[in-house]
C-alpha cells in the first residue's frame, strides 16, 4: 500500500525503474473488433483501452445535424472493474469532462466537411486504468479513426509529463499522479505541430512548466512513430 | 437489421434444414472458445475475456464490503450487471442498460446464484458487514450467443478471484489474502430453433434467422432456463434441449478446467 509521504524518486530512479524521461512500455494494434468501421487497442503500462468508430452514419435527432460537416462525437467510458474500487456504470463528471477534450482534439484533425449531416461516433472503453488513460485513450480514439479510413488531416498523439519529488517527469503511473505535485496531458497534431488538448493541475513555476511541456510534447512524438509504424504494419498484406 | 442480414435469414434457415450451418459446423457444435484468465489483473480481484468465435466479452469481478440483506444477515451478497458497449455493435446505445442487457445479466446471475457455486455464508464477516461481490459483464463484440459468452467468462473469472486483504474494518487494495470460495461450475447453453431444429451456440445471423432460444444453465442439476425470442418450442424439443445442454456443459467444463 502506498503511502502519504512516501518517497517517489529513489537513488535517481523512480518507482518502477524507469529514468525521468522514459515511457512505460506501450503495445497498439489496429483492427481489433468486427462490428465497428475502425477499432484499435492500446496497453500503455498497465493501462488497457478499446477504441471503436462508428459511422459516418444517419444522425438522430435530426436537428442536431449540420449541413456543413459530420458531427463528431467521443465518448469515454470506464468499466466498472477498471480501478480498485469498483466504478459505478455510467457517465459521471469527470468521464464526460474527458469525452468533450478529446472529442474536441479528434475533430480537428478528421475532415469532417467530407460528410455532411452525418454523426460519426468514437468510443473509448478503458478496460484497466493506472493513470495516463486520456493521452492513451485519445491515441487509441486516433488510431481507431485512421483505421475506420476517415480522411484526416494528421493524427493525434499524447502524453503527459508532471513533477513528482520536485523532478520533471515524462509519463506518470498511478502512484506517481496520486502522490506527485503536477500533472500536465498534452496532445499534438504531430506533423502540424499543434496542440490540440492541455490541462494541467498542480504547482509548476513558469521554468518547470517549460520543461514539463517540452518533455511532454517530446514524449508525444514517441507515441507518434509507435502510431505510424501499427498503422504501416496493419496495411502489410500477409503472403 | 440491416438488408444483408435480412437476404442471409432465407439462405441460413435452407441450410439449417438441410443439417448444414453457416459457417459449417455441426448442428449441436459450439463454436471456437478462447479464454484469458487473469485479463486485467492489475486491478481488478477477477477477470476474464472470452471470445467465442466472433463474440468478445470481458467480464470483471470487483469486491467491496457491505450490508447483507434484511432476510439473509449472515450471507455475502452478489450482483450482476451487464453492459452492451456500443463498440460491439453499431446498434448498442451509451446510456443504462436496457431489456437486452438487463435480460443477459438476470440469466448468468440466475445460474450462478442457483447453483450455489459461490459460497456466500463463507463472505460474511461480522455483524451487518458482509462481502458483496461484483460481477460486471462488459459486451466487447457482438457475434452472437451473448449469453454463453458471458456465463461461461463469469464463472472462470470468479474461479480465480482474488480476495482483498481486510484489516481494521478496511480494505487493503492490493494485496490478496487467498481465493473466492467456489464450488461448482454452472454452465449456460444456448440453442436456437431454426425451421424445427435445434442448433447449438447461434451466430449473430443464426440468431436473426432464430424463431425462439433456449438457455439451459448446468452443473449437475438443472439450475437455470430462459426461453426468449417470438417463436415457441414443442416438449419434445425442449427435452431433447436439456439433454444437449448437459451435454455440452461438461465439453466446456473441461475447457474451464484445463485452464
Amino acid at each position: 500500500m502506498v503511502k502519504q509521504d512516501m518517497k517517489l524518486i529513489v537513488d535517481g530512479k523512480r518507482l518502477d525503474g524507469r529514468r525521468f524521461d522514459e515511457l512505460r512500455e506501450i503495445k497498439m494494434s489496429v483492427g481489433v473488433l468486427n462490428r465497428t468501421n475502425g477499432s484499435a487497442y492500446v496497453e500503455w503500462g498497465k493501462n488497457k483501452i478499446l477504441a471503436g468508430v462508428h459511422g459516418p452514419r444517419e444522425l438522430h435527432p435530426k436537428y442536431l445535424r449540420d449541413p456543413t460537416k459530420a458531427v463528431l462525437t467521443c465518448t469515454y467510458n470506464m468499466a466498472p472493474f477498471s480501478v480498485d474500487e469498483r466504478k459505478k456504470p455510467g457517465p459521471d463528471r469527470r468521464s464526460v469532462e474527458i469525452s468533450k477534450v478529446i472529442s474536441e482534439a479528434l475533430g480537428h484533425v478528421a475532415v469532417l466537411e467530407k460528410y455532411p449531416n452525418t454523426g460519426i461516433d468514437v468510443f473509448v472503453e478503458v478496460l484497466q486504468a493506472d493513470a495516463g488513460t486520456r493521452c492513451a485513450s485519445i491515441v487509441a480514439a486516433s488510431l481507431a479513426m485512421a483505421n475506420s479510413g476517415m480522411p484526416m488531416r494528421d493524427m493525434i498523439s499524447a502524453c503527459a509529463a508532471g513533477k513528482i519529488d520536485g523532478e520533471i517527469v515524462l509519463d506518470l503511473m498511478k502512484e506517481e499522479d496520486n502522490f506527485g505535485e503536477c500533472d500536465l496531458p498534452v496532445a499534438i497534431s504531430p506533423r502540424r505541430k499543434e496542440i490540440v488538448l492541455l490541462q494541467m493541475d498542480g504547482k509548476l513555476t513558469r521554468e518547470e512548466f517549460k520543461k514539463a511541456y517540452r518533455l511532454a510534447i517530446d514524449g508525444a512524438m514517441r507515441v507518434y512513430d509507435m502510431q505510424k509504424k501499427t498503422l504501416i504494419e496493419s496495411m502489410k498484406i500477409e503472403e | 437489421m440491416d438488408i444483408e442480414t435480412y437476404l442471409k435469414r432465407d439462405y441460413i434457415t435452407n441450410l439449417v434444414k438441410s443439417g448444414r450451418r453457416i459457417d459449417n459446423r455441426k448442428l449441436d457444435e459450439f463454436r471456437y472458445i478462447k479464454l484469458e484468465r487473469d485479463y486485467c489483473d492489475a486491478k481488478a480481484p477477477g477477470s476474464t475475456l472470452i471470445r467465442l468465435g466472433n463474440t468478445k466479452v470481458l467480464v470483471g469481478i470487483s469486491l467491496d464490503v457491505g450490508e447483507p440483506y434484511p432476510d439473509r444477515p449472515d450471507e455475502g451478497v452478489m450482483t450482476t450487471s451487464a453492459e452492451l458497449r456500443p463498440v460491439a455493435s453499431p446498434i448498442f446505445e451509451a446510456g443504462p442498460p436496457r431489456e437486452d442487457a438487463i435480460e443477459i445479466a438476470r440469466v448468468v446471475d440466475r445460474g450462478i446464484r442457483e447453483s450455489k457455486a459461490i459460497d456466500l455464508e463463507k463472505l460474511f464477516i461480522e455483524e451487518n458487514k458482509v462481502w458483496i461481490v461484483f460481477i460486471d459483464i462488459h459486451v466487447l463484440d457482438h457475434g452472437g450467443n451473448l449469453i454463453d459468452a458471458s456465463g461461461i467468462a463469469a464463472i472462470t473469472a470468479l474461479l480465480n478471484t482474488r480476495m482483498p486483504r481486510y484489516e481494521d474494518n478496511t480494505i487493503i487494495r492490493g494485496e490478496w489474502d487467498g481465493k473466492l470460495p467456489v464450488s461448482c461450475i454452472p454452465v449456460p447453453v444456448t440453442q436456437a430453433k431454426i425451421s424445427d431444429k435445434l442448433i447449438v451456440d447461434p451466430c449473430l445471423d443464426e440468431e436473426y434467422a432464430a424463431d425462439a432460444k433456449i438457455t439451459i444453465t448446468t452443473t449437475d442439476t438443472i439450475n437455470a432456463m430462459q426461453k426468449s425470442g417470438d417463436g415457441a418450442f414443442k416438449s419434445d424439443e425442449i427435452e431433447r434441449a436439456v439433454g444437449v445442454a448437459f451435454e455440452k456443459a461438461k465439453e466446456i467444463r473441461n475447457i474451464i478446467k484445463k485452464l
